[in-house]
């Protein structure tokens, strides 16, 4: 009898059209994924049960750790408005090196007067301005620094997009009330009653 | 993986010249497609995960000029002190009303207590929710006051509001060791 021989396949598939698409999909994720900005100081968030998802845009953050001050907004136009805005209160002009420089800044926290100089230093030297330690925006009520940026940037937004700003607060966990209730008063001062306080999720 | 060699070779060895074998062009794709997903998987998982969760933290409209304060009953509410080292003290109605009584953040401190007062206040005012007044002190933390407020949200209080410590609150807190 003869043997009916089955014809071996090859067990290889052709694997480059997976491997194309796994490639554009990569390609596609490494572009859209946002690396997180570092928080210029170790920030512990608390946790909280019903948390909502924060929108992405249109949004201002200040982050508050060891008792300093850092204001950060999304987006290049309010940044670059938002700082000359602030420099004509203060009658300081920026260049537009510094301008162009700020805006690519993630966040800040400093007096209005070290900024131009720190500009200058992240421009000239930018070695020597990562070993800068920012000693945070100052929140007392004579100078009012903290109130005009959390304004302009305000006026910046309606101007721009012409919505309201979304502004969260993100404390560290061991931070004393007084810091958080001096930002409180400085929002309510400008009628900012509604803000977010970012939080981990916890489950019950 | 097994992988056949298909090209070349055919020829074998007949009229005695020897044929450079044809390597096979395939390449063995398996890593390099395991490595993308991998990374893939990698992208995907962080790009979701990262997104910022907040709460949101409505306050009390506030005038500076004309210092108006919403007059709240007595009765119905029930003000929480956040001290130092974590603890707190709660008491009913106006400071000396009730004597404070010391608590943590935890299950069985401050939920316990919102839950059997909210039902206390309800039974007594005939059917009225409770209000809870935070009052955070200079010595307690920003976790301590995003505790107290998670712990409203779970028992469903959702009448509260943030306010200033008076000095006879924080002179409570100081004779009990809180503060």
């Amino acid at each position: 009898m003869p043997r009916v021989k089955i014809a071996r396949k090859s067990t290889a598939t052709d694997m480059t059209a997976m491997c194309d698409v796994a490639f554009l999909l990569l390609t596609f994720f490494i572009m859209t994924s946002k690396f997180k900005a570092d928080d210029p100081v170790p920030v512990a968030i608390p946790s909280y049960t019903k948390t909502v998802v924060l929108p992405e845009e249109n949004t201002a953050t200040l982050t508050v750790g060891k008792g300093r001050v850092f204001f950060s907004v999304d987006g290049d136009k309010i940044r670059a408005s938002m700082l000359e805005q602030v420099g004509q209160l203060y009658s300081i002009t920026f260049t537009p090196e510094e301008k162009a420089m700020f805006v690519t800044l993630p966040t800040f926290g400093m007096d209005i007067q070290q900024l131009k100089p720190y500009l200058q230093m992240l421009i000239t030297n930018p070695e020597k301005a990562k070993s800068f330690q920012q000693p945070g925006i100052p929140l007392d009520t004579v100078s009012n620094q903290l109130f005009n940026w959390v304004r302009e940037a305000r006026k910046a937004d309606v101007a721009l997009n012409g919505k309201a700003l979304l502004i969260s607060i993100k404390g560290d966990k061991k931070e004393e009330y007084p810091t958080i209730g001096k930002i409180i008063a400085i929002l309510q001062k400008q009628k900012v009653n509604k803000f977010s306080l970012i939080t981990a999720s916890r489950g019950m | 993986m097994a992988e056949l060699n298909t090209g070349g070779g055919g020829g074998g060895h007949k009229g005695g010249k020897v044929r450079s074998k044809k390597a096979s062009t395939r390449v063995d794709l398996t890593a390099m497609v395991d490595l993308a997903f991998l990374l893939i998987t990698f992208f995907m998982l962080t790009t979701t995960l990262l997104k910022p969760k907040a709460m949101d933290l409505v306050m009390p409209d506030k005038d500076e000029k004309t210092h108006d304060e919403l007059a709240v009953p007595a009765s119905r509410t029930m003000t929480i002190l956040l001290g130092a080292n974590d603890k707190l003290e709660w008491f009913l109605g106006v400071p000396g009303d009730h004597p404070p009584t010391t608590d943590n953040y935890g299950k069985d401190g401050l939920r316990k207590a919102l839950v059997e007062n909210s039902d206390k206040v309800k039974k007594e005012s005939g059917g009225k929710d409770m209000i809870v007044i935070i009052k955070p002190s200079d010595h307690s933390t920003y976790n301590n006051l995003v505790s107290a407020l998670d712990e409203l949200s779970i028992t469903g209080i959702d009448r509260h509001a943030i306010v200033d410590i008076s000095p006879v609150e924080v002179e409570l807190l100081k004779r009990d060791h809180n503060y």
